[in-house]
């Protein structure tokens, strides 16, 4: 495998085009519903782009498209610039990771990985080179005459990976590669991805609905739901500055509060929210007075007795519920007629004040409180 | 269960004992008695059933075609005394076999029971020389008068078929009531003069070339249930529930269909005058004169046994593939492979497993198929069954067919034996 790093890639003959470009793309199985509407991405050399969504939005459809394995309804989808919608699946040179796998059951280990080899007719001694190779990266030296069902689950999903590098693609596929192991291998395995990714250059299209995995592994996440690419970003500005109101709700904890926006001042403007109490928020997406729209709140950025001054809001909130767990505290709390509101307390030594039923001062900063367009 | 766990890390090859000092082993046997002798239970009115109907059968039928009592039944001691004739030495018994042959005859004239009288005699003796049924009849009514000898030159002197050495030692041979001559037949072997086992004449042959021709064409029809039924599996296993139920219920249609409705139907189809030759003369395909005749020969019975038996190659082929995942073929794919390669190196070695339970589950069929053929195969679509049924049915000859039988189930076996060498049982998967 070449070890060509994220930059050098970036820096080749064909400089700063993407490699991957989805051109107003659409997509219907059943000429009645479009499972994908009107997607334009564009994702770049030696990056790691995730979609992320819930299921059924239509990633696994998005990646077939690009793997060639479903034809796009409409649009085109250029792969180094070459429009691909009519190049067959195995001449795009495109790696792909299954979630189940899709190890070969009759093949050893080795055998799995020599079939992309085999394909390109490379002599047995290359093949060998670059097979432990592959397998040393992956940390499985010595396991090719197993076959996969004498694998464990994370060895099984490392051979997969293995297998999709070992032809030295520019592109690897990935759909929800680990969505069949335990949490700690998943974490293990997702840092080792994301080294594999690191180390090589390759670009990475990966496809999860696993929120903590999107932000702790890519580059920049793709937020789809309902065939629609919500936002595209990279996961900080994701989590704390999602563009509407699907994003905010979807990464992380968030809370929402409905009301009519008073008044438009730059960057803030004031919303009065349902109980009456007037808020001071972040403009996002709003356009004009009077709207309908939607205040989304971290529950980490709620600090409980605020020092007047401090905070731009503060308003009265009863204790509804806590619950323990460890680190901190998770306080449901009657918040301006909602009580689902949920404030993050740390475990710190004073947590005296919070009791089932008792009443206190909370507030946040302007800053903290996006006002999306709902 | 409380494993002594020091056991496992001092010495591993050592049986484990668990604390009360009984090995694991015997104590694991102990506590599942129960649940094995709950099993067997299960199991044993479905045991009896097959010892009935199927192991006892099958051990009669294996009795049968080595042992033949009729001659020592109705000849008792005449059969005795035969047996100290040397044949080599002398081309007829002695007198005193001769007198006890008469003796005998005189005897038998009084049964009347089934199986037991002169005539009974006479077929078995004809199975071994054909033209020699009626001797014995005629023989018992002359020899009634007979009231001293010399026997042999009065038995002789019956018919000059009497005299014959042959009929001697076939007499002698089929006296044995157990004997191997009824395999011998149906290899298309006979004894001759000195006794040995010789070929048939060329004409008479007709047992070794239907058991090559069922091999052969139980062969064919199996290789052509693979070719039809691969591709339609495939379908199946690729579409959506609500179609390929649909297709599914067409390929099961003939398991539901009578058979004789299905014969009627290939008749009507496949008849010199029926549907086929009709349209092929209609299109002006073929000449009106020259309508190739479909039914009632071997195309006849390859046409109707292919229908009647690709359900049993489809089913275990569906199963197969039903749990095989696109994702396969289109990791294969995505690795650069084209359609064709993929197909061969992924996904083929995969349905191996159905494969070879189809193959085995339509070639066994197939090699016993009786009916059809019998219905459309007309005289060069016949199979081996068919000539057991004959024996069974019509010339009486119970062990002969009960040895035609036995070699099949022996050829069965072999060829078991082979495909469990080469494929392994335990790969085939049958749904
Ligand atoms: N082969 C197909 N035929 C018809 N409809 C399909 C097919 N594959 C997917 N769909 C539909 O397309 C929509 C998007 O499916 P897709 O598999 O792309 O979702 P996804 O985002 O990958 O979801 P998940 O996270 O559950 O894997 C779904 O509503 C699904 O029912
Ligand atoms: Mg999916």
């Amino acid at each position: 495998m070449s070890e060509k790093s994220a930059a050098e890639t970036v820096s080749s003959n064909s400089a700063g085009d993407p490699l991957v470009r989805f051109v107003n793309v659409q997509k219907s199985y059943d000429g009645e519903v479009l499972v994908v509407k009107d997607l334009n991405l564009d994702v770049e050399r030696g990056e790691f782009l995730t979609m992320l969504g819930p299921s059924g939005s239509g990633k696994t459809t998005c990646l077939m498209m690009l793997a060639g394995f479903e034809p796009a309804t409409h649009g085109e989808i250029f792969l180094d610039n070459q429009p691909i919608n009519n190049v067959a699946p195995h001449k795009r040179g495109i790696g792909m990771v299954f979630q189940n796998y899709a190890l070969f059951p009759h093949m050893s280990v080795a055998e799995n990985l020599a079939f992309p080899l085999e394909v390109r007719s490379m002599n047995s001694t290359d093949r060998k080179k670059r097979i432990d190779r592959a397998l040393s990266m992956v940390q499985l030296d010595g396991f090719g005459h197993r076959r996969p069902a004498q694998l464990s689950g994370g060895q099984q999903q490392r051979v997969a990976v293995a297998r999709a590098l070992v032809f030295d693609p520019d592109l690897v596929l990935m759909d929800e590669p680990l969505g069949a192991l335990d949490k700690n291998l998943r974490e293990q395995m997702q840092y080792e991805i994301k080294h594999i990714h690191e180390q090589l250059g390759v670009t990475v299209v990966y496809v999860t609905h696993d929120q903590s995995e999107a932000l702790t592994m890519s580059n920049r996440i793709a937020v789809f739901n309902d065939g629609v690419v919500q936002q595209l970003a990279p996961p900080a500005d994701l989590y704390e500055r999602p563009e509407n109101a699907f994003v905010a709700q979807f990464i992380g904890e968030n809370n929402r509060l409905q009301g009519v926006v008073e008044e438009i001042n730059g960057d803030y403007c004031t919303v009065r929210v349902g109980d009456g109490t007037v808020i001071k928020a972040l403009v996002v997406n709003i356009k004009s007075k009077g709207e309908q729209c939607t205040l989304s709140l971290r529950p980490e950025r709620v600090y409980i007795n605020p020092q007047a001054g401090g905070v731009e809001n503060i308003v009265q909130a009863k204790v509804q519920e806590l619950i323990y767990l460890g680190d901190h505290i998770r306080a449901r709390m009657m918040v301006c007629g909602n009580d689902e509101f949920i404030v993050k307390v740390p475990n710190s030594a004073d947590k005296s004040a919070l009791q089932e039923g008792v009443e206190a001062p909370i507030g946040w900063l302007a800053a903290d409180c996006r006002a999306l367009a709902s | 269960m409380a494993t002594a766990a020091h056991d496992l890390t001092s010495n591993p090859s050592a049986p484990l004992i668990a604390d009360d000092g009984v090995p694991l082993k015997q104590k694991l046997a102990r506590t599942t008695r129960r649940q094995r002798i709950r099993a067997f239970m299960l199991t044993v009115p479905l045991l009896a059933f097959l010892v009935i109907t199927f192991v006892f059968p099958i051990g009669k039928m294996l009795v049968r075609s080595v042992n033949n009592p009729t001659v020592a039944n109705v000849l008792p001691n005449f059969a005795t005394a035969i047996q100290s004739w040397d044949e080599t030495s002398s081309d007829y018994p002695d007198e005193a076999v001769f007198e006890a042959f008469v003796t005998d005859m005189q005897a038998a004239r009084k049964v009347r029971e089934i199986g037991k009288t002169v005539a009974n005699v006479g077929v078995r003796v004809n199975y071994e020389i054909p033209g020699t049924g009626s001797l014995f009849k005629s023989a018992s009514r002359k020899l009634a008068k007979v009231e001293e000898g010399p026997y042999k030159e009065v038995v002789l002197d019956l018919h000059k078929k009497w005299n014959n050495p042959l009929l001697w030692q076939t007499l002698k041979r089929v006296s044995n009531e157990n004997t191997a001559t009824f395999y011998v037949a149906a290899l298309d072997r006979t004894y001759d003069i000195d006794g040995n086992v010789v070929a048939k004449k060329e004409e008479l042959q007709i047992y070794v070339n239907i058991f090559w021709r069922t091999l052969w064409l139980s062969a064919l029809i199996t290789g052509i249930c693979l070719v039809l039924a691969y591709p339609v599996s495939y379908l199946l296993s690729v579409l959506p529930l609500k179609t390929s139920n649909l297709l599914m219920i067409m390929v099961l249609l003939p398991f539901w269909t009578s058979l004789l409705v299905r014969t009627t139907a290939w008749i009507a189809i496949l008849q010199s005058n029926g549907i086929i030759n009709n349209i092929l003369v209609w299109a002006n395909v073929i000449g009106d004169d020259s309508r190739p005749q479909m039914i009632y020969n071997q195309t006849g019975t390859i046409i109707a046994m292919v229908h009647i038996l690709l359900p049993f190659m489809v089913l275990p082929l569906f199963s197969v593939m039903k749990t095989i995942p696109p994702s396969y073929m289109r990791a294969a794919r995505s690795m650069g492979g084209s359609w064709a390669y993929s197909f061969r190196r992924i996904y083929l070695p995969q349905t191996l497993p159905g494969v070879a339970a189809g193959t085995l589950l339509v070639f066994i069929l197939a090699i016993g198929y009786y009916i059809t053929p019998a219905l459309v195969g007309g005289q060069d679509g016949l199979l081996i069954s068919n000539l057991i049924a004959f024996h069974v049915r019509s010339s009486g000859n119970w062990s002969l067919a009960a040895a035609l039988g036995t070699l099949l189930l022996v050829v069965i076996l072999v060829l078991y034996w082979l495909y469990n060498k080469f494929i392994g049982v335990d790969n085939l998967k049958f749904g």
